[in-house]
């Protein structure tokens, strides 16, 4: 049994409206910046997962990004392992 | 006296400030975002609402609005900032006020009347509050739990510049730290709260305790520019 | 060369095996019709066009001849049915504009989202009209309130109401909350929105003026609730990733805001000819029911539509349903400022086409080649329409007629009944319980002028800069018409109108929302018939008008359809808000008693539904010309400040009403009902046209004679006082001398207001799994 960490980002699907990434991009001329497009904005969620081995680890986190993260009618959801070494020193 | 509110793509209770503050005795005047000129305002007020839909943060970008230069330059030379809801978000985003504002604790937009205590009545927010008295106004947020480091709030409490707290059976609506309801920046003529004292100035309404609130700000406001 | 001169392509069909007209949910009748219409095959384009405008949703071709026979003109009316939403008068030159809608299937889908845009559209039919929106009401109705899916969704929902209302600005003031098994598969979202404006800035959705420009404004154009015509999308351009066909609708309430602001400022400077919103259907239903309503016909340019993705094909352009997007009809030479507004407010706003004179929607691409031309008309106003056939079931309970004799109730679920341990159960039925976790989560006091919320009943809105004050309720009663359709809706109309009344507002007319299942089913077909028979019986009796309202067919799954659900929404206007009255008990040793009386039948109460019916109980009938007796008697009443409270008697019947009216003013009552036939009956019943008021002891005379004049029987009850809710049962029935009773039967409710307290406020968590 090991422990092993990953992040999940969840962003909306291709197509489907950002209310948030659109308002982030019209407000950029504010910041005097008029050179960034195509802002879409999204959710990051990282979690540590003890599993057998990091293939059934992910395979949780891909079934939470599925069912919960993630709105899988108007979001999608990618799943990266993380190295930990922020946690290793804390212990 | 002139109050100035200001109006960002998004705010919703700008016309509702309006009508207090003509009620609380000023001449009021809505202030278009895109336009940094004042237009004469003797004190300002940001107004509550969802300031380009509360997206990425609530009052992250409303902050950087050309306007918002302005209401910096007038509160750095002592001029009178009011911050409802919203408005305090804007302002503690754009670091006029400390701390800053969180997603409530319940995780749920809350709507719902609470009481508060005034801590002081020797600032221009709070002069024309008669002593002992709690204030009931509205509150309709999602995000108003206030929050800082202990050290800060420490140093907040320190100098007075807890301004409003959550009081009585009504309670705390958002878990804010301390129960801080509204706060003063350092030099005392930033106040930034959450509760809405622009829907409680009137009886009819359910109270008209936010009128003393604005009227304490018209009044300062007034004999600043007396003095002036 | 136009698009009738060029040589159909090979259909679509011919690559799929399946007739694309069926693919897009058109029949070959109707497909024989639309050739009629246009004299000739229709192209694909032109099909699309046809499917969408010829859906239920869009066309109302099974409701049609139905809503025909509705009372729709009165006093004051300015805009009715077939416009956007209803508007009236109201003196000193303002008017009121308001409507139900629905957003059911959409919300079944996607819970947040289908609640927002709903809220989001229903806004647009009353800023379009050139009215601000004021307040919304939100009607939910839920499935078993234990079930995971039943959570899901009033969580989803209530989320969605609220953040789109709380962020456009618009307080939500009241609505309904109803849990009922036959809604677990087919939610109901119905939401009203009210609207003020100054008569002169009335808008209509025409395009008048041949050589006017279309000027498309609001968010751009994407590929949202394009679903079912996608079917074109796959096998005309081979990609059929189902990642770039969303269905979901993604509403921007900050888009929504800005939307309201810019669209106001256009009206009030006089800059338009003609608006619309645009809804189901997107651009081809705006254009062509501006162009029919002013006889005129569009020519759109395709390309000039401002567009969110690539590669858009031009059926997903013309029916795609992206929200926050509004249609002007605009003259020449002012469409510069109309530019300007648009620019100020941070819209995309782009001139999509002119106004013609021919009565066409003629879509033209890229080199002016014509893409689609079709008469308006035919795509609107004579679209298809069914006489449908309607069958009612074989066996029905319904309602009495008023003067039918009274049944003996031998078989009653009473016997050791304690009332007050059932008032307790009933207070803490979720359908019944207090709302305030709902409306927690609604901005209910933005806009400053929200007087009272309606978890005391009707919500109240003032008018600034007058004494006036709109009074605004909405109800409805499907536990009676899953027995009695037509009983339901009139039942419906009587308690929404009596509610505002009750406040000493006089309405100003109904809207409707029907919910319904499959109108191809007879049965179905038949429930919707009686409503609407209901509505115009009931509006006739009332001397109101329907102002409009909307259709929602096809609710029911494999698991069977919704009971029959008639929305009514009513608002009223109040001359002096200084008369306003309150359903909440005020002040010890006012008087309480009851107008109106009883009758039998316990058929659809929520008392049956906690202690069981008799197989054969019926609903209470109503007497219309009782009813409309009643509400004459309570606006005198409240006009001559006779009233201290008034309550109207509805679900849980006289008891719970009773409770209610203590318990929003934190006082008790001492009080004695006099039971005729059966406690139930008196206690918790619920017959119409019963309200329960309060006047001080000095007035109750002058009640007593304006009572007798009208003929309502008013009958004393007791005295408010005290901290405990009791009542006594005298007479006859309450011994039981009818029949047996076993030991420990309590004549009375006797129970301290903390208790009931307790109930009322916790039902609704519990009973959703909040609660703690």
């Amino acid at each position: 049994m090991s422990t092993y960490r990953f992040c999940v980002s969840v962003m909306p699907k291709p197509g489907i409206l950002d209310p948030q990434g659109r308002a982030v991009e019209g407000s950029l001329p504010h910041l005097g910046v008029d050179s960034v497009h195509e802002v879409r904005v999204g959710r990051r969620v990282e979690l540590s997962v003890d599993g057998a081995s990091e293939g059934a680890a992910r395979a949780v986190v891909e079934r939470l990004a599925d069912e919960l993260f993630a709105n899988p009618l108007i979001e999608s959801w990618s799943v990266e392992a993380m190295a930990r070494p922020a946690l290793e020193a804390a212990r | 006296m002139k109050v100035g509110v200001v109006v960002f793509p998004g705010s919703n209770c700008d016309r509702d400030a309006i009508h207090a503050a003509r009620l609380a005795g000023a001449q009021a005047e809505p202030l278009w975002h895109e336009d940094p000129d004042l237009h004469g305002a003797d004190a300002v007020i940001l107004p509550g609402g969802f300031a380009y839909g509360d997206y990425l943060r609530a009052g992250a970008l409303a902050r950087f609005s050309p306007i918002m230069g302005s209401v910096r330059e007038h509160a750095e030379r002592g001029g009178l900032v009011l911050g409802i809801c919203n408005g305090f978000q804007v302002l503690a985003e754009a670091g006029l006020v400390p701390g800053a504002l969180l997603r409530n604790a319940s995780l749920r937009f809350e709507h719902r009347w609470v009481r508060l205590t005034v801590t002081r009545r020797d600032t221009a927010f709070t002069s024309a509050i008669p002593p002992d008295v709690t204030l009931l106004m509205p509150v309709a947020h999602g995000e108003g739990c206030y929050t800082s480091p202990d050290d800060k709030l420490d140093a907040l409490e320190a100098r007075g510049g807890v301004l409003f707290r959550y009081v009585g059976p009504e309670g705390n609506p958002n878990g804010s730290a301390r129960d801080v309801a509204g706060v003063l920046s350092e030099r005392e003529n930033v106040c930034g709260l959450m509760p809405h004292p622009e829907r409680a100035s009137e009886r009819l309404l359910g109270s008209d305790d936010g009128l003393l609130l604005l009227r304490s700000l018209v009044t300062s406001a007034g004999q600043r520019l007396a003095a002036a | 060369m136009t698009v009738a001169e060029r040589p159909p392509r090979p259909a679509v069909a011919e690559v799929m095996h399946t007739p694309l007209h069926r693919a897009l949910g058109l029949t070959d009748h109707e497909l024989g019709v639309i050739g009629g219409r246009l004299g000739r095959a229709p192209n694909d384009l032109e099909l699309a066009m046809f499917s969408v405008m010829w859906s239920e949703h869009c066309s109302y071709k099974s409701s049609r001849p139905l809503l025909r026979t509705l009372p729709t003109s009165g006093p004051g009316l300015v805009a009715g049915v077939g416009e956007n939403a209803g508007v009236v008068s109201i003196g000193d030159g303002l008017a009121v504009a308001f409507k139900l809608e629905s957003h059911n299937h959409p919300s079944a889908v996607e819970p947040f989202q289908g609640a927002a845009t709903g809220v989001g559209g229903i806004l647009r039919d009353i800023f379009t009209m050139g009215a601000r929106p004021i307040a919304v009401l939100d009607a939910l109705k839920f499935g078993d309130p234990s079930s995971a899916r039943t959570r899901r969704l009033v969580s989803g929902v209530v989320r969605g109401v609220g953040g789109y209302g709380n962020c456009v600005g618009v307080p939500t003031v009241g609505g309904e909350l109803a849990f009922h098994p036959s809604y677990e598969e087919n939610p109901l979202v119905n939401v009203m929105a009210v609207g003020l404006l100054e008569e002169r800035d009335l808008t209509r959705a025409a395009a008048p003026g041949p050589g006017n420009l279309v000027v498309l404004y609001g968010s751009a154009t994407g590929r949202d609730g394009i679903g079912g015509a996608s079917v074109l999308a796959s096998a005309t351009f081979g990609d059929a990733d189902p990642q770039k066909r969303p269905t979901v609708q993604i509403g921007d309430p900050f888009a929504g805001k800005l939307l309201i602001e810019a669209s106001l400022e256009l009206i009030e400077r006089g800059l338009l000819e003609g608006l619309q919103d645009l809804g189901a259907a997107g651009i081809t239903c705006a254009v062509s029911e501006t162009a029919d309503r002013a006889g005129t016909g569009i020519r759109l340019e395709l390309d000039a539509v401002p567009r969110r993705e690539t590669g858009m094909a031009a059926f997903e352009v013309m029916i795609s349903e992206s929200q926050e997007r509004m249609l002007a009809i605009v003259r020449p030479d002012r469409i510069d400022a109309v530019v300007e507004v648009c620019r100020r407010w941070g819209l995309p706003v782009a001139v999509i086409g002119r106004v013609t004179d021919d009565g066409d929607v003629t879509v033209v691409g890229a080199d002016g080649v014509e893409l689609a031309r079709v008469p308006a008309s035919a795509l609107t106003s004579d679209a298809i329409v069914y006489e449908r056939e309607g069958r009612p079931p074989a066996r029905s309970r319904r309602a009495p007629a008023p003067g039918a004799p009274e049944l003996a109730h031998d078989g009653l679920p009473e016997r050791g009944m304690d009332p007050g341990a059932v008032l307790v159960s009933l207070l803490g039925d979720p359908n019944l319980a207090s709302r305030a976790w709902v409306t927690g989560r609604y901005d209910e006091t933005v806009g400053s002028d929200t007087v009272c919320g309606g978890a005391h009943g009707a919500a109240v809105v003032r008018i600034k800069g007058t004494a006036k004050a709109l009074v605004m309720a909405t109800d409805s009663n499907p536990r009676v018409g899953a027995l009695d359709p037509y009983l339901g809706a009139v039942s419906a109309v009587a308690e929404c109108t009596r509610n505002v009344v009750i406040t000493g507002a006089r309405p100003l007319g109904v809207t409707d929302c029907l919910n319904f299942g499959d109108p191809e089913r007879a049965e179905a077909f038949w429930q919707l018939t009686e409503a609407v028979r209901g509505i115009a019986d009931a509006c006739r009796a009332l001397e109101l008008a329907v102002t409009g309202g909307n259709v929602s067919l096809y609710n029911e799954s494999a698991y069977g359809a919704i009971v029959p659900t008639t929305q009514i929404g009513v608002v009223g206007l109040l001359d002096d808000i200084g008369r306003l009255v309150h359903p909440v008990f005020r002040a010890g040793s006012d008087v309480v008693a009851l107008l109106g009386e009883s009758t039998p039948g316990l058929g659809g109460s929520i008392y049956a539904d906690h202690a069981g019916a008799v197989p054969d109980d019926r609903p209470p009938g109503i007497d219309l010309a009782r009813e409309s007796v009643l509400q004459a008697l309570l606006l005198d009443a409240t006009r001559s400040g006779l009233l201290r409270s008034a309550q109207d008697v509805g679900g849980g019947g006289l008891c719970v009403a009773l409770a209610e009216c203590c318990l929003w003013g934190g006082i008790g009552a001492d009080l004695q009902v006099t039971v005729g036939t059966a406690p139930a009956v008196e206690l918790f019943g619920e017959s119409p046209s019963r309200v329960v008021v309060s006047v001080a002891p000095t007035a109750w005379d002058a009640l007593r004679s304006l009572a007798a004049g009208s003929g309502i029987p008013l009958r004393r009850l007791g005295l408010i006082g005290g901290d405990r809710l009791r009542i006594r049962l005298v007479g006859e029935g309450a011994t039981g001398a009818a029949e047996e009773r076993g030991a420990g039967v309590a004549d009375e409710v006797d129970m301290p207001l903390d208790v009931l307290r307790r109930a009322w406020e916790s039902g609704l968590p519990r009973a959703i799994g909040e609660a703690g």
